[in-house]
């Protein structure tokens, strides 16, 4: 009754195109953003339930947009452009590595002369840090153009091992530390100090937003089908004119270019100071579980997926705890690994195409209701 | 000369670690080969088996069984354990999943990896067990034709002989059963080999059985090279490279995958390792199977990728 587009005409060809085209969707979505930036400072400031106390902003709101918007750019990648790839955990670490080595100054003494950039406001670093990303997804990109599926997925793995080893090695990338463990600079951005959670959370879902608006403006656009077509057949698409290499190469790239904005925040804003070990293999799996679960080729699915992916292990955490049942912690811990994979197993089984076919399904049911018939 | 003795010892020792890595890519293969299933658990299945082993045999010894006696009760208990799993995965798991595409049953089996060593740990605990089922010493060759000889250790020589010695098995398996020439059906077309009444759930069943076998024999191996611990199940990123090189679909291009894989790595650290930084080998098996995809893109042994639209 509610939700229903009866009526709603389109009269020129900004409606038509509009990424929201059914009113209801609109006020939710602007419902939606209102909460996020308002309504949760809001909270905060008065620390009403359950914001007294940092850790739900902390804890859970914070990852949880640094790693919808990494699964955000996964989900170009994989959901859109159909390249399998287990090396985000290593564009996340570039983005952040990077970020860290223009946020503090590079040098490069070189025979002749040196290379020296002064240390960049943080802003900049973290954007460059994402260039840097894509870059380097672009050179392992390359690759996608002979390769395919399952055999593509370990080429990333490539990727993944060897930025590891770097960043663990190279101790250029870390300033030389002795315990290999970096700490971010003192977010600076133009005069204006982030540091208390309310204030990290509102940069972070700033950059979310616009990223993620970005995101699916493109996946909408050229590009985006062309990605498309990629995916549903790469021989056809090549046929009917597309450009294998533009198209796939510049989904590693705009793909990259996210993971690694979202690796520099996640170093900067929500770790402080990090190790390689941050970025491992297991981040690359979790961050493909968020965009599979969540839904292939979709933007909200990865934020569907983010959620669930991140805060099933977390209350499964809690309800022992909360029950009084008296069990070990390294049980529990246990216990969680079996509780999630059973979960996903079950999730794949039930809706294999992910929350985001869920919510269409619900969307459909909701247009008929109350008379389904 | 010394220098041509170092380098036959790193050669050795690489290729025999590469056939330990193919008794895990092993496995990769079977399940790949008989139902298109990327079985990312081959890993964990191994973790699992070992754990079964080598707490059944402990248990035992405790008992007051001989070594051996205990070896065989373990071996066979870890053997039936095994049976177990491949039994829940293909009712409860690939089962209901059959038809879907490769992605979603490649997460599946990421899964089911996340459920045996979660299982596997709180059944059987999470220390590190020692294993005691090869000797750990080392034979010395050539010892008159090179100063100090070829160090080549004995567990390694043993993986090498039940890897042999399951390669051939498996040949024969496939080619002369009713139950290989069923799987080898199965894997050509699941619907044809359906319609003509062979079983899809008890062909999926005895594949994820013999998986589950080979992870068996590569815990023995293992376990007494490493001791059965949760770093086990990282073997799994080691094989992966080995059947990239070698093919997902051959079961003897996992040998050659794993050899030229353990070979290219050990050398590697020997003489690249010292100028860009240790610890290389972590990556340059995959390096190297990124280099052999370059030029083929299915491996070395794997069946021709045709494509049409």
């Amino acid at each position: 009754m509610l939700y229903r587009e009866t009526g709603q005409f389109k009269t020129n060809y900004a409606d038509d195109m509009a990424i929201f085209p059914i009113r209801q969707d609109r006020v939710a979505f602007w419902a939606l953003i209102l909460a996020a930036f308002i309504g949760i400072p809001l909270l905060d400031s008065f620390q009403v339930w359950p914001f007294g106390g940092e850790y739900l902003l902390r804890a859970i709101l914070i990852p949880f947009l640094i790693l919808s918007l990494a699964a955000v750019g996964l989900n170009i990648l994989t959901g859109y452009c159909g390249q399998l790839s287990l090396g985000s955990g290593a564009f996340m670490a570039i983005g952040a590595y990077s970020a860290y080595k223009f946020a503090t100054g590079i040098r490069i003494p070189l025979e002749i002369f040196t290379i020296a950039i002064p240390p960049l406001p943080v802003f900049f670093a973290i954007l460059l840090g994402g260039l840097m990303a894509a870059l380097v997804g672009i050179l392992f990109g390359v690759p996608s153009l002979r390769i395919k599926g399952l055999y593509l997925a370990v080429a990333t793995l490539a990727a993944q091992f060897f930025f590891d080893w770097l960043f663990i090695r190279v101790q250029w990338f870390t300033n030389y530390t002795s315990s290999g463990s970096v700490t971010a600079p003192e977010l600076n951005f133009f005069g204006l100090y982030v540091n208390r959670p309310i204030e990290r959370y509102l940069l972070c879902l700033l950059f979310v937003t616009v990223f993620a608006l970005l995101a699916k403006n493109l996946v909408r656009g050229n590009i985006g089908r062309q990605w498309m077509a990629i995916r549903d057949m790469d021989i056809a698409a090549e046929l009917m004119g597309i450009r294998p290499l533009y198209a796939k190469l510049s989904a590693f790239a705009i793909s990259s270019f996210i993971m690694g904005v979202a690796g520099a925040l996640w170093a900067f804003i929500y770790l402080g100071s990090w190790e390689p070990l941050a970025f491992n293999i297991d981040r690359s799996f979790q961050i493909l579980f968020m965009v599979i679960i969540g839904g292939l080729g979709s933007i909200m699915g990865s934020f569907l997926g983010a959620a669930f992916i991140l805060v099933l292990p977390i209350l499964l955490d809690q309800v022992p705890h909360m029950m009084g049942i008296p069990i070990s912690v390294e049980t529990v811990s246990l216990l969680v690994f079996v509780v999630t994979g059973a979960l996903i197993c079950w999730l794949l089984i039930v809706e294999p195409h992910g929350f985001a076919r869920l919510w269409l399904t619900g969307k459909e049911k909701l247009r008929l209701w109350p008379y389904p018939y | 000369m010394i220098a041509f003795g170092q380098f036959l010892e790193v050669l050795l020792s690489g290729l025999l670690a590469g056939v330990l890595y193919s008794l895990v890519a092993l496995g990769f293969v079977l399940i790949y080969k008989a139902s298109g299933v990327f079985n990312f658990a081959q890993g964990a299945m191994v973790l699992l088996a070992g754990l079964a082993l080598v707490r059944c045999l402990n248990f035992m010894v405790a008992q007051g069984f001989s070594f051996w006696g205990a070896a065989v009760i373990g071996l066979l208990f870890s053997a039936a354990i095994m049976a177990v799993t491949a039994w829940l995965v293909e009712r409860f798991v690939l089962g209901p999943l059959l038809n879907q595409d490769g992605l979603t049953l490649f997460m599946a089996t990421i899964g089911v990896t996340f459920m045996i060593e979660g299982g596997a740990q709180m059944l059987f605990g999470a220390e590190v067990y020692p294993l005691q089922f090869f000797p750990g010493d080392a034979w010395f060759l050539f010892e008159n034709a090179f100063p100090g000889g070829i160090l080549m250790s004995k567990i390694d020589v043993f993986g090498g002989f039940i890897a042999a010695v399951l390669v051939v098995g498996l040949a024969l398996f496939f080619q002369y059963t009713k139950t290989g020439r069923a799987l080898r059906a199965v894997a050509d077309d699941h619907a044809a080999a359906q319609s003509v009444g062979i079983s899809l759930n008890w062909i999926w069943f005895i594949v994820w059985l013999v998986a589950g076998l080979v992870a068996l024999a590569a815990s023995t191996v293992w376990g007494t090279k490493l001791g059965v611990q949760f770093s086990i199940t990282f073997l799994a990123l080691k094989a992966l490279p080995v059947l990239i090189i070698g093919g997902f679909t051959s079961v003897p291009g996992a040998i050659v995958g794993g050899l030229i894989a353990g070979a290219g790595e050990k050398i590697a650290e020997a003489y690249l390792g010292p100028y860009i930084g240790g610890g290389i080998e972590y990556w340059f098996a995959y390096v190297l199977a990124l280099v052999v995809l370059l030029m083929r893109p299915q491996g070395l042994f794997g069946e021709r990728i045709i494509e049409r639209v």
